[in-house]
């Protein structure tokens, strides 16, 4: 008996054995080709020259059956490795079952990146500059911001932005001056070549390694599942605070070379962050309406409507790059200005394809950028300066703590929902670094900054420390501290009622008290939305639906989904006629406890039926976004949410029709 | 019409409103000024026309619905007191107030009176059950007149069956608060929304997570 348990043990772990032998076989044969095409080139090399000076002696050779000839394909063939390899780990961290509740991914990954970056510093090879400043911001980083700017929940968004643009704006750069200027002030007196460091290099790091990473964050906190007010704010400080990143980031750079700042220098940069802020979100605003006006036109090309999103989108980050202004907040606004209409525009099989896509393209980059971090590391020159790196590491928790405590006790008192210490403490435990500042600090020029070596020490041992230490560590303090967790809640008909009852009546009341606050705001802002963006932006038959009636489409189609990925639809009683609703649908498995309805329900007739089911097909504007496409593991969150209390009404409904069958009137 | 606002409105009188509804002596004053702005009669009560002189009231959906809700039964006029006491609803509920008496009455702003209110909006005839026609009105209200009867029924039908706990197709007030507290605890930050910023006056229906006692008094 036991030996044939151990037996069958053995054999279902020969997939997993298997797995890993694969991907032993790809990280070896990634670090030892480039040594077969470093020999190969060098021979075809050799072989050229020949050709060329013996032209005249012609002499014929046997055609070459098989050759072999890297060189040619040598840069795809490195870069589809890489991102191979990415996949397999993901693929192998997941098969690891208590691997992955204990770690984060993202430290697993930098090991790996350590990893092969040892294995291929052992076969001497010289590492490929994986983690290029100019590879990570064009290509690296763009997918996972517009993944994230595409699935923002709006509503939460908008209704905590004062307290998030507190905490990305002030928060950074006390942040920033805190860590600086601190910095200066350990390095000075220090009794050693740290001395030689001025005040704004200081500051540059200062500012560099000030930010929260949105890399980081949407990594770590995807896995805790915490409440979303917590993750809104965390994330949406990550996010908003490039824009103060990208100004101190060039305002010192700038005056470091020249050495001295000056008060209008001051001035100069408020206004520049205004500039950079601002004018990032009018880029992304104004491509995401070109995106949603090209989708009101594609009724005819359904298979290429994607690919306006994700062009759109891109151009929009390039578009703000070129002036300096803010990317991340270009390609923010863009996601989320675009979606509601594209949505309604394109076919469900588009929207599909999108989300798919960016999911897809967000998580493999995101697990790049990992790897090639642990890479980097291996590979970068370090210069280790023990009382630069720790006093930074601590510098950094330190300021991170006073600073949210301290803006917490000014913006509480604008709250009506206060943050408790709680709160506090998850927002400040949160506050992760990651590749940006990395790649911050990689782009310094090595002739003005002599002390870039230890900078970047500095900057990747705090990586290592928030992504190690805080990451790991977070999930366990969150589980202890009774963080109150994110509510997996079926979004129903109930919920969209009242939410949009509430809005009209809070509206209404304002109206009455003369305050012109929130809700009157909003309220404009929705009507000038349906009276002129959407009849513009929208193809025109689906441009005056209610949005209450788009969300009980959304649900029925759901429901439609669900039964039908359930194998259900069968045992419709045959005396029914063909032309009834979703409702009426019995399930495969009806469970056993069940209460008869007595009422009777409307009859739809075939026409109005399609004409539902050709409303259930499109996609649907303004839908609230809870945050339930923020899971980047599992992308059907949304169908399979409806469980057992949708069966009871099945059956319910089921119960009805039979009475009416049976009991004809 | 400022200062004469002040001389007409008595600091007794000042004072009785802030007892019973709990907002502060700025807070009345500024909401004097507003009810006198309105009162175009200048009669000391508004009617119903005053409040639809309202531009953005007139567009409101539920405009005629929260008009009513000003009038106590069967009256056409309203003073400052009853315009007061029905603002009363929308006041966020201080953190110092959960430590009263908690033998004293509830005050006008607790959880399950924002609740009713919002109830009584839906529930005309006052039988405390939301039916399936009363649901259907509020719902064509929101809707607008582009939906058909059919569709309309289905919604409300779905409705309905998702809040109906005992069977009846009708939503009592019990029902009401579950399916409305369900949002509540998970969405603290809609209700965050609907009472943010509103520095003066405005707050709404505040439900905090603390409160979940008062939930297992009433559910």
């Amino acid at each position: 008996m036991m030996a044939k348990m151990r037996f069958v043990r053995r054999v279902s772990s020969l997939p997993e054995f298997g797995l890993l032998l694969l991907v032993i076989f790809v990280l070896l044969e990634g670090s030892l080709l480039p040594l077969g095409a470093a020999s190969s080139t060098s021979k075809s090399c050799e072989e050229a020259k020949q050709g060329h000076t013996e032209v005249h002696n012609f002499t014929k050779k046997a055609f070459p059956v098989l050759g072999v000839d890297y060189g040619h394909i040598k840069n795809p063939f490195e870069i589809s490795l890489w991102v191979l390899l990415a996949c397999l780990m993901k693929l192998g961290f997941h098969l690891i079952p208590r691997l992955s509740s204990i770690v984060p991914e993202s430290c697993l990954l930098i090991v790996v990146g350590l990893l092969v970056g040892g294995l291929i510093k052992l076969a001497r090879e010289e590492v490929p500059p994986v983690l290029d400043s100019k590879f990570f911001f064009l290509y690296l980083l763009p997918p996972i911001i517009l993944d994230a700017g595409y699935f923002l929940p709006i509503r939460p968004f908008m209704e905590n932005l004062g307290t998030i643009l507190m905490f990305a704006v002030i928060g950074t750069l006390w942040n920033a001056f805190f860590i600086g200027g601190l910095l200066y002030g350990i390095c000075q007196i220090s009794n050693s070549d740290l001395t030689a460091i001025g005040i704004l290099p200081c500051l540059l790091f200062g500012s560099i390694i000030s930010a929260v990473d949105p890399v980081a964050v949407l990594a770590v906190f995807e896995e805790i599942h915490i409440n979303e007010l917590l993750h809104i704010l965390v994330f949406g400080e990550s996010l908003l605070n490039d824009a103060v990143t990208v100004v101190l980031y060039h305002l010192f750079e700038e005056f470091s070379v020249d050495g001295s700042v000056t008060v209008l220098d001051g001035i100069l940069g408020v206004i520049s962050f205004l500039v950079v802020a601002l004018g990032g979100v009018l880029f992304g605003a104004m491509y995401g309406f070109l995106a949603a006006l090209t989708s009101r036109f594609t009724s005819h090309t359904r298979v290429i409507e994607p690919l306006f999103a994700f062009l759109y989108s891109y151009m929009a980050y390039l578009s703000a790059e070129v002036f300096h202004l803010s990317g991340i907040m270009a390609l923010i606004a863009c996601g989320a200005v675009m979606r509601p209409y594209i949505e309604a525009n394109i076919s469900h099989k588009s929207h599909t394809t999108i989300k798919y896509f960016l999911k897809m393209l967000s998580s493999v980059s995101e697990t790049l950028i990992f790897i090639f971090l642990g890479v980097a590391t291996v590979d970068g020159r370090h210069s280790w300066n023990w009382i630069f790196v720790t006093m930074s590491v601590v510098l950094c928790l330190v300021a991170r703590v006073i600073g949210v405590v301290g803006l917490t006790f000014i913006i509480n008192k604008f709250r009506i929902v206060k943050l408790t210490t709680k709160d506090q403490f998850i927002i400040a435990y949160g506050g992760l670094r990651g590749a940006i500042a990395f790649s911050l600090g990689f782009l310094l020029k090595e002739d003005h900054f002599h002390m870039r070596d230890m900078f970047l020490t500095a900057i990747i041992t705090v990586i290592f420390f928030t992504v190690f230490v805080q990451g790991m560590t977070i999930k366990p303090l969150v589980e202890l501290l009774a963080v109150k967790k994110k509510q997996e809640a079926k979004r129903s008909i109930n919920e969209e009622i009242h939410t949009q009852f509430l809005d009209h009546l809070l509206t209404g009341i304002e109206d009455i008290c003369g305050h012109y606050g929130h809700h009157h705001w909003k309220d404009k802002l929705n009507r000038f939305n349906k009276k002129y963006v959407k009849k513009f932006l929208i193809v025109s038959e689906r441009s005056k639906e209610p949005q209450l009636i788009a969300f009980y489409h959304k649900m029925e189609m759901k429901q439609a989904i669900q039964l039908v990925e359930s194998g259900g639809g069968s045992k419709l009683p045959s005396a029914v006629p063909s032309t009834v609703s979703m409702q009426n649908i019995q399930p495969k498995n009806p469970p056993a406890t069940t209460k008869p309805a007595e009422r009777v329900l409307p009859q739809l007739s075939k026409g109005r039926e399609e004409e539902i089911r050709k409303i259930l097909r499109s996609n649907l504007q303004r839908t609230r976004q809870r945050l339930h496409s923020y899971n980047r593991h599992t992308l059907v969150a949304d169908p399979y949410e409806d469980g057992f209390s949708d069966l009871i009404l099945k059956k319910q409904r089921m119960m009805a029709i039979d009475k009416k069958v049976h009991n004809p009137r | 019409m400022g200062s004469r606002a002040s001389t007409l409105l008595r600091e007794e009188e000042i004072e009785e409103i802030k007892k019973e509804t709990g907002f502060s002596h700025s807070q009345i004053t500024r909401l004097y000024s507003r009810f006198t702005s309105l009162d175009k009669g200048e009669n000391g009560t508004l009617s119903r026309e005053d409040f639809q002189r309202i531009p953005e009231l007139a567009i409101n959906p539920l405009g005629d619905r929260i008009i009513n809700a000003f009038f106590p039964e069967g009256e056409d006029q309203v003073n400052f007191r009853g315009f007061m006491r029905t603002l009363a609803h929308f006041r966020p509920i201080e953190d110092n107030e959960k430590n009263k008496n908690p033998t004293a009455s509830e005050p006008l702003n607790s959880r399950s009176n924002k609740l009713l209110f919002a109830f009584r909006l839906y529930d005309l005839d006052r039988d405390d059950k939301i039916s399936r026609d009363e649901l259907l009105q509020v719902l064509r209200m929101m809707v607008g007149v582009n939906i058909s009867d059919e569709q309309l029924g289905s919604i409300a039908d779905r409705t309905i069956q998702e809040a109906d706990t005992n069977g009846d197709s009708c939503i009592s007030f019990q029902e009401f608060i579950k399916a409305s507290l369900v949002e509540a605890n998970i969405n603290n930050t809609s209700f965050n929304h609907l009472t943010k910023k509103i520095k003066i006056l405005m707050g709404a229906f505040f439900i905090n997570a603390t409160e979940a006692n008062l939930l297992n008094k009433l559910a």
